[in-house]
């Protein structure tokens, strides 16, 4: 039992930290904010470490419920890293949000931080119960978080709506890990691989079907992706920096777990669903960002894009696709981010936030530092060659045509193309057109720090990362193919 | 002997409950029969040897939910006679309900006679010599133990979104302050008047 427990070291720091903040913030209220957001990161810091460097080494605790390796460790590093950052961001944002008092409330990092635990929850997950309660927690953390504005009407709306349709997930999921639990007798990722081996029933089919259509919710694949502009729009800017970031990282190498470890013998069966899904969220995540002009809603159609080329990496079903997705997620979060940093910095002189494209027309003139950096993230997600967001669509298509699916790579390449366009309108806007209204002034130095490494890291300079990054998402992914 | 007799108490009480329920005019008498229908199902899992979940429907269904229809009934403020009109209007959709529940009564009784659905391959076989609460006591605590927590957590994140999301300060109450109220002497708040006769009263 103290070695299982041991092996869950990063949910346990995070769960005891944020249990004893609710009581900081409870008695001290939100004067505590400050300490409170620093005492959270540092507890994301220990958790990253101990997720990476377990003291007991990788194992499987009870009973195989719950799997520390190679592939949680990676998603973990990266889900702490994204959920450290929009703590780190939140305070300057809610500071001059009108409505708010002028405060973050306590609550919102250590909600931040059950909501991470319930993520790692996800990835480590080596049985459906595991899967279930961590995606709940996620979840039930991400409803509160997205309506943490509650007199901004929007963001009331987003709240509710993510409810909604997240409960009607939920139940979907539930439904189909129910079906493969009746059809198959257990809930355990190796045993549902076992009973899938001789082949589907069609209760197992169905089964299958339901989850995986479960979990297309949540990494906000089409066709059920429809929730995301609106979430992503109305809820606060550093909580869709969450959930662009971390909780799709999650989502997908839940993801790629179930779709590996539990039904890796029924690939046949769930290659069409994925083949399907990735095809129309880099079409739909293409086509319908370009008539938007609500960056955020353009962001959210843009992960939903990403999320499409990501999902083509799990097409080829072997480990070296898989080590492709993983360097396309932690390319994606460091441009994700570093672009919701920018949109941060969008205020008027007053210090609300602005959302419109428009107010970013000639900003090259106005602010050359913010409009580089903002330009470096868009040619990156866009996926031009000699930035680094280039580097995992290769990999990607590369891992696609060595297993001869070339025509899925040429149409994944012509869709990209299609999303190039609204990236580099952005791009058009701040440099060719007249200036607009200045920005307020940001003296937030942590921010401009932030953007400062993001952007480094995406520039070519980046491509010095390929050798360490390529080794350990590899290594990630062969976690999960034993043998 | 006394398990048939206890039996039958218990088996009549609870569909006399559960009809008082249905048919009594006053809701708040309605959740009082549900309360004694619930304890007297527990009655019979107990008979039954299911001793957990007899103690869930008291713990669970007595002690928190019903207690909560209590007080909505209680706070609502509903027209009940209003709600009994347009009787006739809902007759047809009534009786197809009564139809399909009745249906349905009927295919679950022929698939009881049928035989028991079991599960192809069951995982954990039922333990004959632990008492059931000890079994499942001993699996939650330790096999299931990061999900159980995981369970505690996810309600206390929902606790935490109910008080961040309603919770608001609010100007103009009027709190209690027990200090001052036992600082205050009989003096400072009574004033003794010899008051004349016809002069009226100051106040």
């Amino acid at each position: 039992m103290g070695a299982a427990l041991l092996l869950t070291l990063p949910e346990l720091i995070l769960s005891l930290t944020s249990l004893a903040l609710l009581m900081v913030a409870a008695y001290a209220g939100d004067r505590s904010v400050r300490m409170v957001s620093i005492l959270s990161v540092a507890a994301l810091v220990a958790a990253a470490f101990a997720a990476l460097l377990p003291p007991t080494g990788y194992g499987i605790a009870f009973g195989g419920l719950y799997r520390a390796d190679a592939f949680s460790a990676f998603a973990k590093l990266l889900i702490y890293v994204a959920a450290g950052v929009s703590i780190v961001i939140a305070p300057a944002f809610f500071h001059r949000a009108p409505g708010q008092g002028g405060t973050l409330r306590a609550e919102y990092p250590i909600l931040i931080l059950l909501s991470t635990i319930g993520t790692g929850m996800m990835v480590s997950a080596g049985d459906m119960l595991t899967l279930y309660v961590g995606l709940e927690l996620q979840s039930l953390a991400s409803y509160v978080l997205a309506s943490f504005m509650r007199r901004d009407l929007r963001s009331a709306e987003s709240g509710l709506k993510y409810f909604v349709l997240g409960a009607l997930a939920s139940g979907i999921l539930l439904y189909g890990i129910s079906l493969v639990y009746g059809f198959t007798g257990t809930t355990q990722y190796d045993g549902i691989a076992v009973a899938f081996r001789e082949g589907l029933s069609t209760g197992q089919l169905f089964g299958l079907v339901f989850v995986f259509a479960g979990l297309a919710f949540k990494i906000a694949a089409v066709p059920f992706h429809m929730w995301t502009p609106d979430v992503y729009e109305g809820a606060p800017t550093p909580v869709t920096a969450f959930f662009a970031t971390a909780q799709k990282v999650g989502a997908v190498a839940l993801l790629l777990r179930v779709a590996v470890e539990a039904m890796g013998s029924a690939s046949d069966a769930w290659m069409q669903i994925v083949i399907f899904s990735a095809l129309a969220s880099t079409i739909l995540g293409g086509v319908a960002a370009i008539g938007q002009s609500n960056i955020k809603r353009l962001l959210a159609y843009s992960s939903i894009n990403n999320v499409g080329f990501a999902l083509f990496g799990l097409v080829p079903g072997d480990a070296n696709g898989v080590s492709s997705v993983l360097t396309y997620l932690a390319v994606y979060i460091v441009m994700t981010l570093g672009s919701f940093l920018c949109i941060l910095r969008m205020r008027d002189a007053e210090g609300r936030p602005v959302e419109e494209i428009s107010a970013l027309s000639g900003l090259s003139r106005l602010r050359p530092g913010l409009a580089a950096a903002l330009a470096i993230f868009m040619f990156s997600l866009a996926g031009i060659p000699p930035l680094f967001g280039f580097w995992p669509k290769f990999l990607v298509f590369d891992a696609l045509v060595a297993i001869g699916m070339w025509p899925l790579a040429m149409v994944g390449i012509a869709t990209s193309v299609i999303g190039a366009y609204y990236y580099l309108k952005i791009v058009k806007t701040m440099y060719f057109d007249e200036p607009a209204t200045p920005f307020g002034a940001s003296p937030d130095r942590v921010e401009g720090g932030l953007i400062a490494v993001g952007a480094l890291i995406v520039s070519p300079l980046g491509y010095l990362l390929i050798g360490p990054l390529g080794a350990y998402s590899l290594a990630a992914a062969r976690a999960l193919f034993p043998g | 002997m006394i398990q048939v007799f206890a039996f039958y108490l218990f088996a009549t009480l609870v569909v006399a409950a559960g009809g008082l329920c249905i048919l009594s005019r006053n809701p708040v008498h309605s959740v009082l029969w549900l309360i004694f229908a619930f304890f007297n199902a527990a009655g019979l899992m107990l008979l039954c040897g299911a001793e957990f979940i007899a103690m869930l429907l008291i713990i669970v269904y007595v002690g928190a939910v019903s207690v909560l229809f209590l007080f909505v009934v209680m706070m609502l403020d509903i027209d009940f006679a209003e709600m009994r009109a347009g009787f006739v209007k809902y007759l047809p959709a009534g009786l197809l309900l009564v139809v399909a529940l009745g249906a349905e009564i009927l295919i679950a009784g022929s698939a009881w006679r049928a035989g028991g659905l079991a599960l192809s391959q069951r995982t954990a076989p039922t333990p004959e010599e632990v008492p059931n609460i000890e079994a499942l006591g001993t699996l939650l605590y330790t096999r299931y133990l990061f999900i159980f927590e995981g369970a505690g957590l996810v309600l206390l994140v929902a606790m935490i979104g109910a008080i961040v999301l309603t919770h608001r300060i609010r100007g103009g109450v009027r709190q209690q302050n027990i200090m001052r109220q036992n600082m205050r002497r009989p003096q400072d708040a009574i004033r003794n008047v010899d008051q004349p006769v016809g002069q009226g009263v100051e106040l």
